[in-house]
């Protein structure tokens, strides 16, 4: 029930939103939710927030994420996040925690980012570097 | 190298993945996938584990199940590695939900990391805790991350207070334990750290009312400098949004403010100015900005009034109001709804606006603006408004139509000023969209039209004249059908006539074909169809001469293939035929239907099942199985010691009664009352020896008995379809037959020369009538015929209607079969059973009886029981 309930929610809201004219406002009810979706080319940014939250800043939140999507992979494409979901995460882990935001600055965001990935880019040449040592030992 | 490991790289699966081109070739890829990462999974491949949870979730983001792989993400979280942690959280938080069981597993492993040397690691666990915690996890790990809130690191900081969130939605209790710790942070300067310590803040008000006090006490003016100085701050490059510096800081300072202002005199004076400022100062050019703005009018809206700044406010929502931005026009649409609580007024004046906002190209705008028109409605502009929304009705969009007509339908019963305006609105809004409205809305209608006998000719005048120019509307035939049929003579006799109205001729003729063209309708449902007959039946009444033609029509409908319709048809065009003496009685003008019942068990939507006649009758559990006949004292709450028993068609009609089974009607098709169901055909035809039957050869017996034995009566019946509770219909018929060939030849009249009994009302509820009509049967003193008519209070009709009875010992009962067991609404129609009672003790000791009643209403079983103490003496 669980996993199939995302496909669910996808299906019903790109019913609902893909079918908005471009120039109606950016918010539609759903479910007694208020889903917030910006459109940026021919991807669909959406943010499902309660009956009490403030769209409008919403709306500069989707457009917080793009931007620092757009620095990060520079010049973001619909190919950049289908073949690097894992690190579209990564990204927005950085931006939201549990629905709410957690750093206003670009910059700050980016270097966190940064620094990660580089921890990554050092365990991986150690890995190499260790199993290059075992396959020349073992020969 | 793993022999079972695919082998191929992530990128190269969603390469091939998006090369499918059909669904089936994508669920192939996705098997062969999936099947070498379970290979794996239970080989414990280290190598490759990375790649292969990359590659599940990306399967379980397509919508593939993906379970298997839950047990990987805790294996690469337990691993030393940082990149391993860091793909295994994002798994963790990707394929599992709060409600797997498997997360609890986890604990231990966030435990350690949230104590990691490396604060990256520490900030991976904070994030998957706060995005995923329980509320055992919550408590476990709360003194943890309470600890981390003081962390050297801001990054770390952060996290913790945005996992702190979750933490306290989950545990309220702990809430305490975070309030001084969350209140330093109100003294950062690093902005992510802020918004996020104001974050929780925020949410600590909101749960505890130790923190909401803290906070008014020892915050306010320093939040109020922070935002002051922010809103002054110079130009900052690194928190620049369209000009305003951190513009989700000033939102989020503005939400706390709120948070503190509310209900709190002091508290709200001292944000007054800010929030004067604030409102004055910021740019509305930009979206930024225009949030900034909105969060304002927000905290202004809910602190303790200050006239001028709620003018302000409303100033600005009106400024928002016209803006060509429709994002701008839909929030301000959304405020103003909470204006209306403060300062109606103010709103009011914006009426023409919101008005023009109903009929926006936009549905979110169109939603918004409806809404708010319901709010603005008053006894004052009720009927401009409704007019203008009939008007915009007409030319709405479909899918509007159904929450326009809807909320109109609301505003007209709620606000309307006179009958008439109601009846004439609602008249227009049916026939523009009266296939979208609800059924208690057409319902509620004709319960007013009943309360307005003044205005009976000019409804059905009206209802006549509207359907000659609109046929589409299904609800709009409806209320002119049944109308038409009560009140026919108004309509051609042109009686009652307002002043407003231009008198109109209507035949007899023409009346008829009202009705017989909506039962000709190929779209007419079958409550349309079925109201038809029934008004066919009462015109018959009204315009004796044009009996031969509606016994025509209704003739049609007897082979109709609809049960409901069929028995109808047949039973009307018996009355017609051979019972016009009964006839006008049956049909009589309706009662006023009792409004204030209606509305009441509209509000409670849920028929009232308990009976509330005399006494308070013992309850019976529903659906209790007693086994053993015996246990009836339970039942029966008789003064009379005697242990009662029941006697009435077929032995085990108790068992019936007392909820062994809850099938309905003593001729049931259970193999235990399938005798019972032969005694009673015998009784009824007088046949012989009767085979051993299966219901459907009783039937059988009945159709071919019927045939040849009475097929003068039963001319051109046709075989009624074998439906096991259907039985007692057919049966029905022909004892409604006998019911009513018997006014002419058995005593059981009532119209007698013999003492006669008065009738009683047996039971009555607000849903339910019973009457019984007394007649001794003159070949034995003891024995009573009681003909129990049952009548419909409700507009619904009632289905799989059943009557049991149930008597004490001294007193033998035997029922015969239902005249039907649909009971129509409204009262348009009743049901007749007949009972026979034998007094054993008669002349000691009086009848008394426990009756219950089971029929279904809109999909619902209802119990309706009762115990009947009022018999006349000497029966």
């Amino acid at each position: 029930m669980g996993r199939f309930f995302l496909v669910k929610v996808i299906r019903e809201l790109s019913g609902m939103i893909l079918t908005r004219a471009p120039k109606l406002c950016n918010f539609v009810e759903w479910r007694g939710y208020k889903v917030v979706y910006k459109r940026y080319a021919s991807l669909y940014f959406c943010m499902c927030i309660d009956q009490d939250d403030n769209e409008l800043e919403v709306l500069e939140i989707i457009h917080h994420y793009v931007e620092i999507l757009d620095r990060y992979f520079g010049s973001v494409c619909e190919l950049d996040l289908i073949f690097n979901f894992h690190k579209a995460y990564y990204i927005l882990d950085e931006i939201l925690i549990a629905g709410e935001l957690q750093e206003s600055s670009k910059k700050t965001v980016a270097r966190l980012i940064a620094a990660q990935d580089s921890l990554v880019e050092a365990a991986k040449e150690q890995a190499s570097s260790i199993s290059n040592m075992i396959a020349q030992a073992t020969k | 190298m793993n022999p079972f490991s695919s082998g191929t790289r992530m990128r190269d699966m969603i390469r091939a993945i998006r090369a499918c081109k059909t669904a089936a070739e994508e669920r192939a890829v996705v098997r062969k996938e999936c099947a070498a990462i379970r290979a794996a999974i239970s080989e414990n491949d280290q190598d490759y584990s990375h790649r292969n949870l990359a590659k599940l979730m990306f399967i379980h983001m397509l919508g593939y199940p993906t379970h298997f792989g839950q047990m990987e993400c805790l294996k690469l979280i337990a691993t030393a590695g940082f990149p391993e942690k860091r793909i295994g959280y994002l798994g963790l938080m990707l394929l599992l939900d709060e409600r797997q069981e498997v997360l609890m597993l986890v604990t231990n492993s966030i435990k350690q990391d949230l104590n990691h040397t490396n604060q990256y690691i520490v900030g991976l666990a904070l994030c998957a805790l706060g995005n995923l915690g329980s509320a055992e996890m919550a408590r476990d790990l709360a003194p943890d991350v309470e600890r981390l809130l003081q962390f050297r690191d801001p990054n770390i900081r952060k996290k913790a207070a945005l996992c702190t969130i979750r933490i306290i939605k989950k545990v309220p209790d702990l809430a305490e334990n975070f309030i001084k710790p969350a209140a330093v942070l109100l003294k950062e300067k690093h902005h992510g750290v802020l918004i996020t310590g104001v974050q929780l803040c925020t949410d600590l008000c909101r749960v505890s009312d130790e923190a909401l006090e803290y906070f008014k006490k020892k915050s306010i003016d320093g939040l109020v400098k922070l935002l002051r100085d922010l809103t002054n701050s110079p130009y900052a490059p690194e928190y620049d949004i369209s000009g305003i510096t951190d513009p989700f800081l000033h939102v989020r300072l503005l939400k706390l403010l709120r948070v503190l202002g509310e209900g709190d005199a002091d508290a709200s004076d001292s944000m007054n100015d800010l929030l004067a400022q604030v409102a004055t100062k910021t740019e509305s050019n930009k979206n930024a900005g225009n949030a900034i703005l909105y969060e304002c009018v927000a905290a202004i809206m809910s602190i303790e009034d200050n006239g001028g700044l709620r003018v302000l406010a409303v100033n600005i929502l009106g400024r928002f109001l016209s803006s060509r931005d429709n994002n701008i026009r839909y929030v301000a649409l959304n405020m103003l709804m909470k204006a209306m609580a403060l300062d109606s007024q103010a709103v009011q004046r914006h009426r023409a606006t919101i008005l023009e906002c109903v009929k926006d190209p936009d549905a979110s705008i169109r939603k918004r603006a409806l809404e708010l028109v319901y709010l603005l409605v008053n006894e004052n502009n009720v009927k401009q408004l409704t007019k203008d929304l009939v008007d915009y009705l007409e030319v709405s969009d479909p899918e509007f139509k159904g929450d326009l007509s809807a909320k109109i339908c609301s505003i007209v019963e709620k606000f309307s000023p006179e009958k008439i305006w109601y009846i004439d609105q609602m008249l227009k809004v049916l026939s523009e969209a009266g296939n979208y409205v609800k059924d208690d809305v057409w319902h509620a209608l004709i319960v007013v039209i009943t309360n307005a006998p003044n205005l009976h000719g000019y409804t059905v005048r009206s209802l006549y004249k509207a359907v000659q120019t609109t046929t589409e509307q299904e609800t709009l035939l409806r209320v002119a059908v049944w109308c038409v049929g009560e009140y026919a003579d108004l309509l051609i006799s042109n009686a009652g006539m307002l002043d407003i109205e231009d008198p109109i001729t209507v035949t007899e003729a023409d009346a008829v074909n009202v009705v017989e063209t909506a039962i000709g309708r190929d779209s007419s449902d079958l409550t349309t169809r079925a109201m038809c007959l029934i008004a066919l039946l009462k015109l018959s009444s009204r315009f004796p001469s044009l009996s031969k033609r509606i016994n025509d029509i209704i003739h049609r409908h007897k082979r109709s293939l609809v049960l409901e319709l069929q028995q109808r048809a047949i039973e009307f065009n018996s009355i017609i035929g051979k019972h016009e003496k009964i006839r006008s009685a049956l049909v009589e003008r309706m009662p006023v239907l009792d409004e204030a019942t209606f509305s009441g068990r509209r509000a409670g939507s849920v028929p009232n099942a308990v009976s509330t006649s005399q006494g308070a009758p013992p309850k019976i559990p529903n659906g209790v199985v007693k086994p053993a006949p015996p246990p009836l004292v339970d039942l029966l709450d008789l003064s009379s010691d005697d242990v009662p028993t029941s006697v009435s068609v077929g032995g085990d009609f108790l068992h019936d009664l007392l909820g062994v089974d809850m099938s309905p009607a003593p001729s049931q098709g259970t193999n235990q009352t399938k005798k019972s169901g032969t005694d009673m055909l015998l009784d009824l035809l007088s046949i012989g020896d009767p085979p051993a039957l299966s219901n459907s050869a009783a039937l059988d017996i009945l159709s071919t008995s019927q045939d040849s034995q009475s097929a003068g009566d039963l001319s051109g019946k046709s075989p009624t379809p074998l439906l096991s509770v259907k039985a007692s219909t057919s049966a029905g018929s022909s004892s409604m037959m006998d019911l009513l060939d018997g006014f002419g030849a058995t005593p059981s009249v009532p119209v007698t020369d013999a003492p006669t009994y008065p009738s009683i009302v047996a039971f009555e509820s607000s849903s339910l009538k019973v009457t019984f009509n007394f007649t001794k049967d003159p070949s034995s003193q003891h024995t009573t015929l009681i003909e129990a008519q049952f009548t419909n209070k409700s507009p619904n009709i009632y289905s799989n209607f059943v009557f049991q009875a149930a008597v004490p010992k001294f007193l033998q009962l035997h029922l015969d079969p239902a005249s039907s067991n649909t009971l129509p609404a409204s009262g348009d129609g009743s049901i007749t059973q007949t009972l026979r009672i034998s007094n054993s003790q008669h002349g000691k000791k009086s009848l008394v009886m426990r009756m219950r009643i089971n029929y279904k209403v809109n999909n619902k079983d209802v119990l309706e029981e009762g115990q009947i103490n009022t018999f006349p003496r000497g029966l």
